[in-house]
């Protein structure tokens, strides 16, 4: 018995994770609030809990826990109790559109939710709330996941992810935060929002994915998953596609950027066999897309190009280096960043040799906002070593090893410095 | 977590099988729902049996017999490949197909290298 019931337990979990998005969605639109709405989804689960073990589960769950939740908002109304937030708020709503809401709730469940799931995403993304705020909303509204499950991934408490989750709505009641997709104008920085959040969520898994905790690498997955669900539901945003192109190829090397010892291993040292090329694939063909649909692509499109360029090559040498560097100038133009420069510079070393490269660097030097930033001396001090300056490469990548508090990149840079030393007294 | 979602049709294999345009449509609307949801991430149809060929081994080598291959109750139509959170969320998407009566989905989970011990990993590497 028990191992049955546990069975059931777990089937209905699934289906919560399958439908619970649009399920929120399509009650926030006729409740207006999304915090009302989570908890009248919840309480469908809940029935679902007590009947479908001995019911079976529905044909269509999706339908079934929609009509359950509308049934129980229908009967909140009636009923008229005030127990609870979620019976004033429901009241509240009544009494201003009264008759509207209830026709709502009665329509017909089989109608087109993607409107709905795309105006959740945003809302959850909005720029009233906080980064963190977005990123635990997003997970928990859109992604399913229950407070535990984000506490594990962000390393924080069960209570102070609750809380988060609890002033993000209660941010989004007090600013009334429109339950409705954006004008044309304003629809392209609220779903940049979006991006960001997605975006943000890929990298706090991808960074960790060295690490032993699986929840946080199933970030990435979770992150891919909502990118990939939003490229459906606005297939005419570039930038969409060029995010799903960019998680997916970053994703296709999870396998290849770890040793056997759990050291990180740099891209131009990774064992390319060991990339996933089905995530390869995926990503070119969303790149592609992005591509299609014309105009100048935005930050997203322009890395996923670049990781486009390594992940089509079979060796570091057969990179399109020119290419790498030419991508790197047009992100520049759209995000400048020192970064970005230093990248291009690499970059240009690869295409046309370090004297170019180091050109490049050189004029980097100059600005303050690198002057902590290890990466600048332990490129430049690779340059002049293949320029045969050794010493002037010695000093940089004794300064670069001295900016770094990661022990391991600290010995790998001090033992360059020495071959240079080497080579410089010979 | 990667799963396989691989469909037994009950066709028997013959060679003039071409497929219904009704459970064709009805396929491609469950195959949009699948990318819609984010979890689908490649899908393949296979040619009958019929025009393919097994390679046996034993002992003594590899033996290929040509098909039809009578004697064989199930054989592979297609499959799926999904990403999923979990066995049930993968069975959930399985009993959505709109397969036909007597069609059979057998949902497998694909393994990962951190599936295996350090020592398989290394050979593997």
């Amino acid at each position: 018995m028990q191992g049955s019931s546990t069975r059931e337990y777990r089937a209905i979990e699934a289906v919560w994770r399958i439908e619970s998005a649009a399920l929120i969605a399509g009650l926030t639109r006729i409740v207006r609030d999304v915090g009302v709405a989570e908890e009248l989804a919840q309480d469908a689960l809940v029935i679902a809990l007590e009947q479908w073990p001995e019911s079976g589960v529905p044909d269509n769950p999706g339908a079934w826990l929609m009509a359950t939740a509308k049934h129980r908002a229908i009967d909140l109304l009636r009923r008229g109790t005030r127990l609870e937030h979620k019976h004033e708020e429901l009241a509240r709503e009544f009494e201003v559109r009264g008759d509207a809401v209830e026709a709502e709730l009665e329509r017909s469940i089989e109608e087109e939710v993607g409107d709905d799931l795309l105006c959740l995403m945003l809302m959850c993304c909005h720029p009233v709330l906080s980064a963190e705020a977005r990123v635990a909303l997003t997970l928990r509204l859109l992604g399913g996941l229950s407070t535990g499950e984000i506490a594990r991934a962000f390393l924080a408490s069960e209570s102070t992810i609750a809380q988060r989750i609890v002033r993000a709505r209660r941010t989004l009641t007090e600013a009334r935060v429109p339950f409705a997709l954006p004008d044309t104008r304003e629809l392209g920085p609220r779903l940049q929002s979006v991006l960001e959040v997605l975006y943000l969520i890929f990298n706090e898994g991808y960074s960790a994915s060295a690490g032993e905790d699986w929840v946080r690498a199933d970030l990435c997955e979770e992150a891919l998953r909502l990118g990939r669900i939003l490229a459906e539901l606005s297939p005419q945003e570039s930038e969409v596609h060029g995010l799903v192109a960019l998680m997916e190829i970053q994703a296709s090397r999870l396998r290849a950027r770890v040793g056997a010892r759990g050291e990180p291993v740099l891209l131009l040292e990774q064992d390319r066999t060991r990339w996933d090329r089905l995530l390869i694939a995926r990503g070119l063909a969303a790149l592609a897309r992005a591509e299609e649909l014309g105009g100048t692509l935005g930050p997203y499109a322009l890395q996923a190009a670049i990781a486009a360029c390594h992940a089509r090559a079979a060796t570091p040498q057969g990179t399109d280096w020119m290419r790498v560097a030419a991508l790197y100038e047009a992100l520049a133009q759209v995000a400048p960043s020192p970064v970005v420069e230093l990248n291009r510079a690499v970059a240009i070393a690869s295409a046309f040799g370090p004297a170019a490269g180091l050109e490049l660097l050189d004029a980097l030097v100059e600005q303050s906002s690198l002057k902590a930033y290890h990466l600048l001396p332990s490129v430049r001090g690779d340059l002049l070593a293949r320029l045969g300056r050794f010493q002037e490469a010695q000093s940089e990548l004794q300064r670069a090893a001295s900016l770094t508090d990661n022990v391991r990149e600290q010995r790998l840079l001090l033992d360059r410095a020495m071959v240079c030393a080497w080579e410089a007294g010979r | 977590m990667r799963f396989m979602m691989i469909m037994i049709p009950n066709i028997p294999d013959e060679v003039d099988w071409t497929p219904d345009p009704e459970a064709v449509s009805a396929m491609s609307k469950y195959n949009a729902e699948l990318a819609k949801a984010g979890v689908l991430l490649s899908l393949d149809g296979l040619q009958p049996p019929s025009k393919g060929a097994r390679v046996a081994f034993s002992g003594s080598g590899a033996t290929v017999t040509d098909g039809p291959f009578t004697e064989a109750k199930e054989m592979i139509g297609g499959y799926w490949l999904i990403q999923a959170k979990s066995k049930e969320e993968a069975v959930e998407w399985a009993t959505r197909c709109p397969a036909a009566d007597g069609d059979v989905i057998e949902v497998r989970q694909v393994y990962e290298m951190s599936d295996f011990p350090p020592e398989v990993q290394e050979a593997a590497r």
